[in-house]
């Protein structure tokens, strides 16, 4: 038994120490998921120790199918979602990456199922540590991303993508580094249940599989109908940027804490922004501050939301720099980061001029520190424009 | 003109009809009479989770169906873990008492949804799992499966280099699950199948029945033969009519009173034409073989 469990009755204002994991577990509690399955992978083990716990002890009213694999937990989610069940799974790495299939499924499906990710590199070699490219390999499978920077955050969001992902039938995955959040203690506050419930209703979906309706779900589809249903889909994921910025000002109204598309530090009056995502944000922000005490007047833009990607938020805040550097924790083998191909593309046309600087860095759990970016915006302040592709932070070449 | 004194018909099998013509399968389709008659033993609280398969076309092209209980068309390897979910969303949504199947074909059974299935099955999930075996991956053209049985031609197993490999014991992997049913059912005894599905319906846990159901089109034979196959395969014990409860309780639900031999079996089926008498004696030593050990298994 997890210590604090018992203790939290759902009333009255409660903050704990809890790591990141255990942050998604109590998301999926205050979210009242309805069905879970799920399957262990390291890092993401305490994520649904807890649930079982919870579950076990009735804390949460769910079913737990203890499945035999990441592909089972996906398809019995999809199922129950289908049913009209609230549903939530967690993964990481491998397992995702055995889900793939069926993460098209769930987009496709119009299913809002909730998953968490623990961004693990993938293998060979075996590495348990962080990087992305596991949850960017599922970039186009119509997923809503959310990249999380702190356990308050990382269970914020979670009550905060049900809702989204309930509202347009879009499916999210909320997203954080293995081990530098995943096994992080820190202090959260725990929304009371009450005023969850009041801000996440239940799920009632427009249509769903009853035996008192019957109709067939996902069957063949010819191509005078298929190109319509992925045009609502874009046209659906096209509307949440709106919807997350709706429901995240609700949710600071009912929680103090606002849950945007991005989180910018120190932009405003910022000569250089130095773009990241995930828990490199804070270690960028770090940086950022020690810059400032330097005289250089640099900023830190983390991307919250992956996809749907916020062309405008992030236009907005790097339009008044002069050089902008992207920091990249995952590649894309044969192109550049991820974040940077979206960056640069939406700068495109936009702000052309703009010097754009690509920086890999800590691919596999490799430690990024501060002094790593105050190091990038040195470098990025020496040159005009960029002369390299890829500049590789700390490789032994 | 006599008048015909009005006799009442038996109707040894329910009159619901769950299944509606417009459907699309092949002439002679096994699997579509094995689907109209589970319908009649389930009734229309039932939702079936269909993967890859035949019955993925059968049912017809969005928007249609041709049945009138609810379907969803999942990934070929899922058939059982979406059952498992959709039974799980259905009950907290407050639905306990559809029954949920998984209706899968032996490529999504044997083969790729396999590991599915046994998790399912190892954690008795309440899903009634059916395959339909038409032996070998008819819907992609006639590829072989591990369902194929020795000696068949198939598109992946040419008859220079036909199947050498005996079809796999699915009922005996279920039965090692030690889940509450497991049987077997042909088309051609609806009445057998009917009760099976009915007595399936009414045990909590997971059950599996594999039903053997005749493409004439894969098999190269007649489509009228479809159900003189479903009749024969019980009667020379390639296909013995069974049911396994708790993993150990075995009972022959169709006698074999005189078994026959495979030959005649083997010939009204194109796949079996190049088999030379010393292959199809291997066959029959192997059915034997197989038979003896099934009566010893049955109390």
């Amino acid at each position: 038994m997890s210590e604090g469990l018992h203790h939290h009755g759902g009333g009255g204002k409660m903050k704990k120490v809890i790591m990141g994991n255990h942050a998604l577990s109590y998301g999926g509690m205050l979210g009242r998921a309805q069905v879970i399955a799920a399957y262990p992978i390291t890092p993401q083990t305490q994520v649904v120790e807890l649930l079982s716990e919870m579950c076990a002890d009735k804390v949460l009213d769910a079913k737990f199918i203890k499945v035999e694999s990441e592909h089972s937990a996906m398809a019995a989610c999809i199922g129950a979602s289908l049913a009209g069940a609230r549903t939530y799974t967690a993964t990481s790495a491998q397992g995702l990456t055995l889900m793939h299939e069926l993460l098209h499924w769930a987009s496709g499906g119009r299913l809002p199922v909730v998953m968490g990710n623990i961004n693990r590199a993938m293998a060979p070699g075996w590495s348990i540590w962080s990087d992305q490219n596991d949850s960017l390999s599922q970039r186009d499978t119509g997923w809503i991303q959310f990249y999380c920077a702190s356990n308050q955050e990382v269970l914020d969001t979670v009550i905060q993508a049900f809702k989204v992902s309930e509202k347009l039938l879009i499916p999210s995955m909320v997203i954080l580094d293995a081990f530098t959040l995943s096994h992080t203690y820190e202090v959260v506050d725990i929304p009371e249940q009450d005023k969850v419930d009041e801000y996440l209703p239940p799920f009632n979906p427009p249509i769903r599989l009853t035996t008192d309706e019957p109709r067939a779900f996902g069957g063949i589809t010819f191509p005078e109908h298929y190109y319509e249903l992925r045009y609502k889909l874009q046209k659906d994921m096209e509307k949440v940027p709106a919807l997350i910025e709706e429901t995240g000002k609700e949710y600071e109204k009912m929680f103090g804490r606002y849950l945007g598309d991005v989180d910018a530090h120190r932009c405003d009056d910022a000569d250089l922004i130095l773009i990241t995502s995930g828990t490199m944000g804070y270690t960028a922000r770090v940086g950022v501050d020690e810059l400032r005490k330097e005289g250089i007047k640099a900023g830190n833009l983390r991307i919250k939301v992956f996809r749907p990607f916020p062309f405008e938020t992030v236009l907005k805040i790097v339009k008044g720099a002069q050089k902008v550097a992207v920091v990249d924790r995952n590649i894309s083998y044969g192109h550049h980061g991820i974040f940077y191909q979206e960056v640069k593309s939406a700068l495109y046309g936009e702000s052309d001029g703009l010097p754009l600087f690509g920086f890999i860095a800590g691919l596999g759990g490799r430690d990024i520190t501060p002094s790593d970016f105050k190091d990038i915006a040195h470098y990025v302040l020496g040159k005009d424009k960029p002369e390299e592709r890829i500049v590789w932070i700390g490789v032994k070449k | 003109m006599k008048k015909e004194k009005e006799k009442k018909m038996k109707i040894s099998l329910p009159e619901v009809e769950l299944m509606h013509p417009g459907h699309m399968a092949c002439q002679g389709c096994g699997a579509t009479l094995a689907m109209r008659f589970a319908l009649k033993a389930l009734g229309p609280k039932t939702a079936l989770c269909i993967p890859a398969c035949c019955w993925s076309v059968i049912d017809g092209p969005f928007p249609h169906t041709s049945l009138d209980v609810p379907i969803f068309h999942c990934a070929f390897e899922t058939a059982a873990s979406s059952a498992s979910g959709l039974k799980a969303g259905l009950e907290m949504v407050g639905d306990t008492e559809t029954t949920v199947v998984a209706w899968a074909g032996d490529g999504g059974t044997f083969d790729i949804g396999i590991q599915a299935l046994s998790g399912t099955a190892e954690r008795n999930d309440d899903v009634l799992y059916i395959c339909y075996d038409n032996e070998a991956y008819m819907n992609t053209g006639i590829q072989r499966s591990s369902a194929t049985p020795y000696g068949a031609w198939t598109t992946t197993t040419p008859v220079k280099h036909f199947k050498e490999r005996p079809k796999k014991d699915m009922v005996a992997i279920m039965a090692a699950h030690h889940i509450p049913y497991v049987a077997t059912a042909s088309i051609g005894y609806p009445e057998d199948l009917v009760k099976k599905v009915k007595k399936a319906k009414d045990i909590r846990g997971t059950k599996f029945l594999h039903i053997y159901a005749p493409c004439p089109t894969g098999w190269k034979c007649r489509p009228e033969d479809t159900i003189k196959l479903s009749r024969m395969v019980v009667q020379n014990a390639v296909f013995p009519l069974y049911e396994i409860e708790d993993s150990d309780k075995y009972t022959l639900n169709i006698k074999v009173s005189a078994k026959k031999p495979i030959d005649e079996y083997l010939q009204i089926q194109g796949r079996f034409s190049h088999l030379t008498a010393e292959e199809i004696a291997y066959m029959q030593k192997e059915v034997d073989k197989k038979w003896e050990k099934l009566l010893s298994l049955i109390n």
